[in-house]
């Protein structure tokens, strides 16, 4: 507590009874960040994390689309040499993983450990600690993935990683367990994540914020942190059993001696078909957000959207098998996750049909977040409609492994969760940087991204129709897919045009941009109350909730709460469901351990793919930071 | 816009000549036929349903309204509310509905599928990394031989092949003819083809199975009853030993260099069973699971350096003098 | 804009315990994710049991005396577990301080006999399936026996300190909520690996 020994203060100082320019400047102060390196590297505050988390997520979405213009280059061709077959199925595998556990899930994330303290009126991300521990977690993840890539180590066995290709016997050299270990530092990272977005949810909302009335967003990514919670662990169980496999000679998935391969493959789909829904969900909140605010009104059916979300969270668990149909399942077992892949279709469109009603009765203001949401409508909503087909079982052993399915998913994945997250970069932004977007760049990006998407995507369809594999270095000429591929090409160079055009916007604006304010679309709920960007401590008073969306509820004076401290990191505890004060709780200072803890589990999970003694050791290692992490520094710490 | 443009490629591409062999549009299977059905009414289905959606999203968009209300108002002015509910309430039920209905035509058509999975099975189909091996059954060993990247069936007979794979998983997959179904190490899958008229039908592996994924194509050959029969009867006789010329001494140079140690070709000392069975090489259209077509010239190259044309390949180069290369082309195009 | 207060939260206390604790909710959380990983591990031994022909594929079952003992131990220490969260939760340090002490013994007593159920097991994990799935599961468990182990004695230290107080005590009382969770994820495993028929 140095600071505390700088500028004596009495030891309790509530928030009664001081000017508001005194109170702000205390409060500031109190949770503002140390100077200086050390300061930076020890920062707790869920808004310098978020920020971090976004920018490298981006980061890793620009890498991950590099590639993806290489495959593009390679395939825009019969039998072309742009790529080798080594180097492309690196390419691909790298592709697929950087965006699945490096880009996506984290973005959005990201998205969530900056908003939604915000949107729950509160002033920091429970356990702050282990925010600033999940971000360097995962930064180390995707550093120690794209090293490896760098260095010709790269996995080259598909994001899925199939046994026995990966195993022990045709796994080259490391390139499976840098696949592996990059799994396990992300589902680290993304785990500890959704803990803390749960309980800040649960406990630390604004006194009033009933549960039912809590903004979409937060709902959808309360959903996602339970989806995370209960699909993650069986990646991680799949891929430390195949290190285990290929480290210390298990047979889990080893036919030979009482092992399966198939046994990975309803590991990794436990995992994988919620995965698509992880980043699908937080999409739709972020529609359900853009949507309120451009329409101005709240969405229609606020419970039967909540309704929605948790049905499809629930339901995503029993879709798996339908990756599994060409496997040889048994009928009744496959037509049972036909029925539910079926199913998943009612909760969907139940959100559709309750957004579309929103925009027909409110009087929609459009600019360019709308846009992306409308781009977001007609793109998944044909993703969902593949989607439907992918789950008949005939029609699937068609088109399953093909270039339909890779249509399928991009239309599902980038209409359904990248096109809401630019729209809502675009909707957020001048929260998060004090400055708006260039709207007429904004219109410029949808549009180079709409048409660069569909006919970069669309084409795939038809290729996977007329036969043309997944995950193919190249294909002859004779079997017709040149005109289409060359077409797709054509489209990806425009897609990744409209994306320079969204990094320059962004870029641009955060030094250029007009000034925001502080609710420059005149939305609906509380992250808008704040400045922005907002100041450490978000409010400068703990708002009291009455409504769904307050700031439209209440325009003359805002409720709020009193009796806070002001001269320690203090927040405010609330019941599950109604949101009724409890506790008056400390939330953690900056501290230099999460990282040194990060370092050590680091260094553990790397070593452990070499000698599986780095369990013990670096287990050690990983003790003794928690014991620092945890360690209370002062007698005053826990007075306070 | 974009799907005209998208159809006029595709149209384009089949007017310059492009054989669709592998394409599950091209139907000339039982299965694959039933499954295109199914597949244009979902197409149609589902692309109305689309088309609506964008319509009602136009509509939204393009709606005339009053002059913009402030949101603070939008909260108390809720009239229409019920009407709303009952409009959201119908387009759901509706969802359910049309989602049963197709889940329904879903099941009548895989009942065929599942239906004769118990039966034995003819021919066996093992994949390797990156051909495959193709062994037809029979009552006495003489009847029984194995041929590789070829597959030959009788039109109008349903033919189960057992899948199995002796390294990682790979999948059969002839889009002309049926679905597709992996082969597991350690499982037991098979299939079901039922050729509806004569052609070449192309086929490829469906699941990554490495660095040659893309190069383990494979031909289904479906022929009339007799045709096949002949077929069949000139596959199981052993390899006619070449007398005189290049052929002869290309014969004497396969078992006497590493060739042999990978290779069979029946009739000779040539036994190895790791690479495909070459008995009848000469007979086949392609070569290097169908990476070349079979032209002396093409053999030669993949003979004297196959790391060339399918890289990484498991055939390694083997050292050969170019008379001696010339002589083992002959003799193995001369294998009918 | 304007405000106007409308509660005031000073008379509040400053920490709670149980479900009023930011703490007992994290650790809920990570108890689900455990509980997760160890259900699916319990799921990965149901499969290969009934995918294979026989099981244990060749091994009998190991002898069940080091693992009943386990369990029964497991069990008892319920007893003081329930007695230190109640301690803690009235804040009575002294009695806090002499059951950390006796559960972290109690944990290491249990470490011991997992190492003893390790040593008197006959297959090897590289043996086949059957092998390295009862190390997985028995592995998995331990690091929990481990990690809470580690837990309660930097805890006991902690007591030992001048931190033994306050919002610390909480602590205590989540260390032990812990406990039951590393109880309750033992027994299905304890029947699975000494009791699950042979097939």
């Amino acid at each position: 507590m140095r600071r505390a020994a700088a500028i004596p203060r009495p030891a309790e100082q509530r928030d009664t009874g001081l000017d508001d320019a005194e109170l702000r400047e205390r409060l500031a102060y109190t949770w503002g960040r140390r100077p200086g390196i050390i300061g930076w590297l020890s920062t707790v505050d869920h808004k310098e994390i978020g920020r971090r988390y976004i920018i490298t997520a981006f980061v890793f979405l620009a890498l991950g689309g590099l590639l993806a213009a290489i495959i593009r280059l390679q395939l825009a061709r019969p039998e072309s040499h742009v790529v080798g077959p080594d180097l492309y199925n690196q390419i691909f595998t790298t592709h697929g993983s950087n965006m699945m556990f490096l880009f996506a899930v984290p973005v959005m994330q990201a998205f969530s450990l900056y908003l939604v303290p915000l949107m729950v009126g509160t002033r920091n991300i429970a356990f702050g600690r282990l925010g600033a521990y999940s971000y360097w977690m995962f930064l180390a993840g995707g550093v120690f993935l794209w090293v490896s890539f760098i260095l010709d180590i790269g996995p080259d066995v598909g994001w899925f990683a199939y046994v026995p290709l990966s195993g022990p016997q045709y796994g080259i050299g490391k390139r499976p367990d840098v696949w592996a270990q990059m799994i396990t530092f992300t589902e680290v990272a993304s785990m500890a994540a959704a803990v803390q977005t749960i309980v800040t949810v649960f406990k630390h909302r604004a006194p009033g914020m009933k549960l039912t009335e809590m903004p979409l967003f937060v709902w959808a990514m309360l959903v996602t942190a339970f989806m995370i919670i209960f699909a993650m662990p069986a990646v991680m169980v799949a891929s430390t059993s195949l290190i285990l496999d290929r480290l210390v000679g298990t047979h889990f998935f080893n036919p030979a001696e009482g092992g399966s391969a198939l046994l990975f493959q309803h590991l990794f789909w436990f995992f994988g078909h919620p995965e698509v829904y992880i980043i699908f969900i937080p999409g739709t909140g972020m529609v359900s957000a853009i949507i309120e605010t451009f329409a101005r009104r709240p969405v229609f059916g606020h419970i039967a959207v909540i309704i929605s979300l948790v049905a499809t969270g629930m339901l995503a668990f029993g879709l798996w098998v339908h990756h599994m149909f060409a496997t040889g399942l048994p009928e009744i077992g496959a037509s049972f996750f036909t029925i539910m892949s079926m199913t998943i279709a009612i909760p969907s469109g139940l959100q559709m049909f309750c957004w579309l009603v929103t925009l027909f009765t409110g009087t929609p203001v459009i600019r360019t977040p709308l846009l992306f949401v409308f781009g977001f409508f007609f793109i998944f909503v044909l993703g969902g409609m593949t989607g439907i087909m992918v789950a008949s079982i005939p029609i699937d052993l068609q088109v399953h492994d093909t270039f339909f399915v890779v249509a399928h998913f991009h239309y599902v994945l980038i209409g359904g969760a990248v096109f809401p997250l630019i729209g809502a970069t675009y909707y957020w932004f001048p929260k998060i940087t004090g400055r708006m977007m260039n709207e007429r760049l904004g219109v410029w990006n949808f549009w180079l991204a709409f048409i660069g998407f569909n006919v970069a995507f669309f084409p795939m369809h038809i290729l996977g129709i007329l036969g043309m594999p997944r995950r193919v270095y190249t294909y002859q000429h004779d079997v017709g897919w040149d005109g289409l591929n060359l077409t797709s090409s054509i489209g990806a160079f425009i897609l990744a045009t409209s994306f320079g055009l969204f990094f320059f916007n962004m870029w641009r604006s955060a030094r250029g941009g007009a000034p925001a304010g502080r609710n420059p679309w005149g939305a609906g709920t509380l992250e808008w109350l704040a400045e922005s960007p907002p100041l450490p401590h978000n409010f400068d008073h703990i708002p009291v909730v009455t409504h769904a969306t307050p700031l439209w509820a209440e325009r003359e004076s805002l409720p709020i709460v009193s009796g806070i401290s002001v001269n320690r990191r203090e927040i405010v505890v609330t019941t599950l469901i109604e949101a009724r004060p409890e506790v008056r709780e400390s939330s953690p200072d900056s501290s230099i351990w999460p990282l040194i803890a990060a370092i050590a589990t680091t260094i553990a999970f790397i070593a452990s793919i070499f000698s599986p003694w780095a369990v013990v050791w670096g287990g050690a290692l990983i003790g003794v930071a928690l014991i620092g992490w945890f360690w209370p520094k002062t007698i005053r710490e826990d007075l306070e | 816009m974009i799907r005209r443009m998208a159809w006029m490629f595709l149209l384009s591409g089949a007017l310059a000549g492009c054989r669709d062999w592998q394409s599950a549009a091209n139907h000339a299977g039982a299965e694959a036929e039933r499954i295109w059905s199914l597949t244009l009414l979902f197409t149609i289905v589902l692309g109305l349903i689309w088309l609506a959606v964008m319509i009602a999203v136009v509509l939204v968009i393009r709606r005339r309204r009053a002059a913009p209300v402030s949101a603070h108002d939008a909260l108390i002015d809720d009239a229409g509310h019920r009407r709303n509910s009952q409009i959201v309430g119908s387009l759901l039920a509706a969802t359910a509905i049309t989602v049963a209905i197709l889940t329904v035509l879903s099941f009548i058509t895989q009942r065929p599928l599942f239906a004769g999975r118990a039966s034995t099975a003819g021919i066996r189909l093992i994949g390797h990394q990156w051909w495959w091996e193709v062994r037809y059954d029979g009552a006495t060993p003489a009847e029984m031989f194995t041929t590789a990247n070829e597959l030959h069936i009788p039109v109008g007979t349903r033919i189960r092949l057992s899948l199995e794979s002796n390294d990682v998983i790979h999948s059969f997959w002839v889009p002309s003819l049926a679905g597709k179904q992996d082969l597991i190490p350690g499982h037991n899958n098979s299939i079901e083809l039922l050729a509806q008229r004569p052609g070449v039908y192309r086929g490829q592996c469906a699941e990554f199975c490495g660095l040659q994924h893309a190069h383990m194509g494979l031909l289904v050959i479906a022929e009339a009853p007799d045709a096949f029969e002949k077929w069949q009867a000139a596959q199981r006789a052993a390899a006619q030993t070449p007398q005189d010329g290049d052929p002869a001494k290309g014969a004497g140079v396969f078992v006497s260099k590493p060739c042999a140690l990978c290779h069979t070709i029946r009739g000779t000392s040539a036994g190895g069973t790791f690479g495909p069975d070459l008995t009848h090489l000469g007979s086949r259209a392609y070569i290097g699971a169908d990476v070349l077509p079979l032209t002396p010239g093409s053999l030669a190259a993949w003979i004297a350096d196959p790391h060339s044309v399918k890289p990484g390949v498991n055939m390694p180069p083997v050292q050969l003098q170019g008379d001696e290369l010339n002589a083992v082309t002959a003799y193995l195009i001369g294998l009918k | 804009m304007k405000t106007r207060v409308v509660t005031d939260v000073s008379s509040l206390p400053t920490y709670g315990f149980g479900t009023s604790a930011s703490t007992w909710w994290g650790t809920l959380g990570f108890c689900a994710i455990e509980g997760t990983g160890f259900a699916l591990a319990i799921g990965m031994y149901l499969f290969l049991a009934f995918s294979n022909p026989h099981w244990p594929l060749g091994f009998s079952r190991p002898v069940h005396w080091p693992g009943t003992a386990l369990t029964l131990l497991l069990l008892l220490s319920i007893i003081p577990n329930v007695i230190v969260e109640r301690a803690a939760h009235e804040e009575d340090l002294p009695r806090v301080r002499w059951l950390l002490v006796l559960m972290t013994a109690i944990g290491l007593v249990a470490i011991a006999i997992r190492f003893v159920e390790f040593y008197m097991l006959i297959p090897r994990w590289d043996s086949n399936a059957y092998g390295s799935i009862v190390w997985l599961l028995l592995g998995l468990h331990a690091t929990h026996l481990i990690t809470d182990v580690g837990d309660s004695a930097v805890l006991t230290a902690l007591m030992f300190t001048k931190h033994g107080r306050a919002k610390r005590l909480a602590d205590v009382s989540d260390n032990a909520f812990y406990w039951y969770f590393v109880v309750g994820a033992w027994l299905p495993i304890y029947y699975l690996v000494y009791w699950f028929p042979i097939l």
